[in-house]
């Protein structure tokens, strides 16, 4: 049987992602460029039984789903800028407590209200390190509406495997073009769900370290009862300001991405095998970024294309390869210079690195970075 | 009648973290025995909160307790309702908490009549932070950021919650300690969004700033200004000058909100069938 196609905006693929994914709870807020998430989610939930909820703010909206993923549902929320900002306080609370959940930030113009209807990349370092406190981050960038379909439903799967939220950003170019989409069938994408205890409920530890970095959660109205805290805990879930416990587990939340990051990292190259320049670019940026190679190569520039889809954690080890073996790194993005900090820091002086930065509101288009990589050369 | 208090209590979780002469543990055991009476099932009953003193009360209750952040008890709880209707869900938390950071929660959490009971404990201040200023704190009254009195108007939250759509609101003391459960039970029983407010007091930071010398002076205070709605109705405007009514100040029959998305639900599959 053929599969169904349909013709879809960014933002409607992530929706039909998440429900194929088993999402069953939404909580969201009208903002733009991201609402037609929610529009798309307040339609299909309801036929699966699931639950749409429009809250009075932002942070209700996070607040919402988070207490819908305590009670066993894969949860999600989607946002833009401003709302991310308001968000930041209970992805806080998501990281600490460990409770998996998916947030969507289609990024616009910033600071502040900025240019609402505009595409951007300026969250992505907010994506890493917007809310207060060390923890760990995953956070997934698609740059096409297939695989923003494809990467809500990764988000979900790394979310329920990790117990931790995940944040799916593009840029508004992303989310609201529109693209042919294949539907996978079920069963075609691999979906994982948490991982849920099998001890007596007695036994029962919310953070128990006994089952590795991460431990399996159980779902509220389930036989097991325990307590969730936004303070630092023990194993137990209970309130702790001991210091070796504090410690242990702070540390222990960062280990567990840092141990799994073969698993979480994902990239795409183009090219890249003899490249003398590599045009590091995520997003719709990678889509100039890729059509600028091509030219290049035409006219004998041996150009490659590096595309994180994994942002955070980013992929160090294979950026630092490639600084080794490449004259110089291009770093095109929608913002005056974040992601570019990160190649910087672990290309370290291997390499020259240039950044393309753009926040008129416009997309960076290949001419750009094909002057660019002609003047590195 | 004796109550089984140790059943609803997690072994080891005591003391609690409140001050002597704090009516916040009048509350909970008001709170507890309401709870008894209606026999709620541990395994499928969350208790959630957000922060301040109040807030730490669910950790020592052996329920499914959540301890969420400041203000955000009613959005927490109001997606734990959503996606497992079939939960009970009580909020517990203080004035700062749920009607200043949090009131926009509360507003709303009312205004959907979504079947939950959320108890204030009304003690006038910030009391985990020292003493600060609540949107409940009398006005001319002394606190750490209001040295020279008071200058903010006060919020009634009892009238807030009647007026967001709340379908039970009630109030009473911590000195009436016996009609804490009681009012408490009839929310619990209620269908749809019931708010319970405990005036109490906090003898650290708000008594001893004031004019109270002592707790017994607050509690004293509390037996003073409360009035029974039905004795009310007898006294003239001057005799219920700086009064609080007391006992069920509200109770109206309207659709509950998770019952309202099930017809969502009923819509959406008929049309896509």
């Amino acid at each position: 049987m053929a599969k169904k196609v349909a013709l879809l905006q960014g933002n409607e693929a992530c929706a039909h992602g998440a429900v194929y994914a088993g999402c069953t709870f939404f909580g969201g807020y009208p903002i733009t460029p991201s609402t037609e998430v929610a529009e798309v989610m307040s339609v299909e939930l309801p036929k699966i039984g699931g639950a749409f909820i429009q809250m009075e703010d932002e942070i209700a909206a996070m607040a919402s789903i988070l207490g819908g993923a305590l009670t066993g549902a894969k949860a999600m929320t989607a946002t833009s800028g401003p709302g991310m900002s308001l968000k930041q306080e209970l992805l806080g609370y998501a990281c600490i407590a460990e409770i998996p959940c998916v947030i969507i930030n289609v990024m616009r113009g910033g600071p502040s209200t900025g240019m609402p209807t505009g595409p951007s990349q300026s969250d992505v370092l907010q994506a890493r390190w917007g809310t207060h406190g060390d923890h760990p981050a995953i956070a997934l960038a698609p740059s096409s509406c297939q695989e923003i379909f494809s990467e809500t439903v990764r988000a979900f799967n790394l979310a329920e495997k990790y117990r931790m939220p995940v944040q799916v950003v593009f840029d508004e170019i992303v989310g609201h073009m529109r693209e042919r989409i294949e539907f996978p069938e079920p069963g075609e994408l691999e979906i994982i769900d948490r991982t849920e205890p099998t001890v007596a409920p007695e036994d029962y530890k919310p953070y128990d370290t006994q089952f590795g970095d991460v431990a399996p959660l159980a779902a509220f109205g389930s036989e097991y009862r325990y307590h969730v805290t936004g303070l630092n805990k023990a194993e137990d879930g209970f309130p702790t300001t001991k210091a070796e416990l504090v410690d242990a587990e702070q540390r222990r939340q960062i280990r567990k991405i840092e141990d799994a990051r073969a698993d979480i990292e994902s990239n795409e190259e183009y090219q890249t095998e003899d490249a003398e320049v590599i045009v590091l670019a995520y997003g719709s940026t990678a889509r100039s970024g890729r059509y600028a190679v091509d030219r290049l190569r035409e006219e004998g520039v041996k150009a490659g294309l590096f595309r994180p889809i994994t942002l955070w954690p980013f992929p160090e080890k294979r950026v630092q390869e490639l600084a080794k073996q490449t004259k110089g790194i291009i770093v095109p993005e929608m913002n005056l210079g974040q992601m570019v900090l990160e190649v910087e820091r672990v290309v370290a002086r291997d390499c020259a690195v240039e950044l393309i930065g753009r926040v008129d509101g416009e997309p960076i288009t290949p001419t750009q970075i094909m002057d660019k990589v002609k003047e590195v050369l | 009648m004796a109550y089984d208090y140790e059943k609803n209590i997690r072994p080891g979780k005591l003391p609690h973290i409140w001050c002597p002469g704090c009516g916040h543990g009048i509350a909970m055991k008001g709170l507890i025995r309401a709870m008894d009476t209606c026999g709620l099932d541990k395994n499928n009953t969350a208790m959630v909160s957000g922060i301040g003193c109040a807030s730490r009360l669910p950790g020592y209750m052996d329920y499914c307790t959540l301890h969420t952040a400041h203000g955000r008890a009613a959005a927490f709880a109001t997606g734990i309702k959503m996606a497992k209707p079939e939960m009970n869900v009580i909020c517990v938390g203080g004035d700062g908490d749920g009607v200043a950071i949090g009131g926009n929660h509360f507003i709303h959490a009312c205004r959907r009549n979504i079947d939950m009971t959320y108890v204030v404990f009304n003690n006038y201040i910030y009391g985990m932070t020292g003493g600060q200023f609540s949107p409940t704190t009398p006005t001319g009254d002394k606190a750490s950021t209001t040295p020279y009195g008071n200058p903010d108007p006060t919020f009634d939250i009892s009238k807030l919650a009647i007026g967001a759509g709340a379908t039970f609101v009630a109030r009473t003391t911590a000195f009436h300690a016996t009609q804490i459960d009681k009012l408490i039970v009839q929310g619990i029983k209620h269908k749809g969004m019931a708010v319970i407010e405990v005036l109490d007091d906090c003898p650290t930071t708000y008594g001893r700033r004031n004019r109270f010398r002592s707790v017994v002076d607050m509690m004293k205070r509390l037996k003073d200004i409360a009035v029974p709605v039905a004795a009310a109705g007898k006294m003239s405007p001057e005799q219920l000058e700086g009064k609080v009514l007391t006992g069920v100040l509200h109770q109206e029959d309207r659709p509950e909100y998770c019952e309202q998305y099930t017809e969502v639900i009923k819509r959406a599959q008929a049309q896509s069938e």
